[in-house]
């Protein structure tokens, strides 16, 4: 049986969707067999970002309402083989995914896959809450800002009271993932610390994940971050983040660019 | 740059930290109920209504909400009966 997280923020474009692929990406380098699904109907970006936009056939909706097989909607990554993409819908109505229908997919995924990475659309409705109904864990991606840090605080009220291991008197285990931050402006006191935002929301640190040109190149590309470049920062943050998902203790980091003798001196990378 | 920058307090992080303490406290324990300051200020106006024609344009609803209290001020303009 598979486990199933959920990767949700409240606000948008703090890193979702980067991070749904990036975490894929890397526990599927792991040897874990993986499926990425998209949860925002109407404006899909994963298979984008996967770099699968032009292989999609059959969406989320279509295996709910059993127009497509599960094994047909599927798309299996170019790169890794054990990393599969199940895509949201572009055009149809988000009204058209309903409780049962997700639930029997997302019980399909977990028979066939060890993880299964929901990716969340923006918001509080009932996109973002179908896509965590059926969790057992989430990953909360928040940015070092005022407006992120308040709204991952409702998105975790939300998985405390809206999922369906919450209904059920159960603990699903919340996962604070802490993207695009910036050590030497935290250091200077002009972001917030990881211990200011860990103070506020108070649910345990997955991993952070620097500011870093990598990620923009990554997603460029249509190449999860840790594909695209797996020595970079981030790439290394999302590795780590993987290994603590499976349990692993280990150190943590704040992973730093590595700059050979060439970058010291001419301080921009040859991209 | 003005050399004046340099002594200029550049942390805002701990505003952020501080604004965001006080919030979401307020958030947290508010969560489920409806806003009180929202329920408020319906039930003033509703009873004004009862009695007098109420413009909706003509209500100003100011709150504030601070540490350890919040002030609501309610205005609301209505027509002499006479007139």
């Amino acid at each position: 049986m598979g486990k199933v997280i959920v990767v949700t923020s409240g606000k948008g474009g703090v890193g979702k969707t980067t991070s749904t692929a990036a975490l894929g990406a890397a526990l599927a380098q792991m040897d874990q067999k993986v499926a990425v699904v998209d949860f925002d109907v109407g404006l899909r970006n994963l298979d984008l970002v996967m770099g699968a936009e032009r292989r999609v056939v059959y969406d989320l909706i279509n295996v709910v309402q059993g127009v497509a097989k599960l094994a047909q909607a599927l798309i299996r990554d170019k790169r890794l083989e054990n990393l599969y993409l199940l895509p949201a819908s572009q055009t149809r109505d988000k009204d058209a995914l309903t409780e049962d229908g997700v639930g029997r997919v997302i019980a399909d995924l977990r028979e066939k896959f060890d993880w299964v990475i929901c990716d969340s659309p923006a918001g509080i409705e009932r996109g973002a809450t179908l896509a965590m109904r059926f969790a057992d864990a989430a990953v909360v991606v928040c940015n070092p800002e005022v407006s992120s840090v308040r709204d991952s605080d409702r998105i975790i009220g939300l998985l405390d009271s809206k999922t369906l291991k919450a209904e059920k008197g159960e603990r699903i285990d919340k996962h604070l993932l802490i993207t695009r931050y910036e050590p030497s402006r935290a250091n200077r006191g002009e972001m917030l610390s990881i211990d200011d935002v860990l103070e506020i929301l108070s649910i345990p640190l997955i991993g952070i994940v620097p500011e870093s040109e990598d990620v923009l190149r990554a997603s460029n590309l249509g190449t999860p971050v840790p594909l695209s470049n797996a020595e970079s920062a981030p790439a290394r943050a999302y590795f780590d983040a993987a290994r603590r998902l499976c349990g692993e203790s280990i150190e943590m980091t704040i992973p730093s660019e590595r700059k050979g003798l060439f970058n010291k001196l001419f301080g921009r990378r040859a991209a | 740059m003005s050399i004046f920058r340099l002594f200029r307090s550049q942390s805002s992080a701990p505003v952020a930290r501080e604004r965001l303490q006080i919030l979401l406290e307020y958030e947290r324990r508010e969560s489920g109920r409806r806003d009180l300051a929202a329920v408020l200020r319906d039930e003033i106006i509703a009873v004004i209504s009862r009695h007098v024609t109420v413009d909706p344009d003509r209500v100003q609803v100011k709150l504030d909400r601070r540490d350890r209290m919040s002030t609501l001020a309610v205005d609301i303009q209505f027509p002499n009966a006479a007139a």
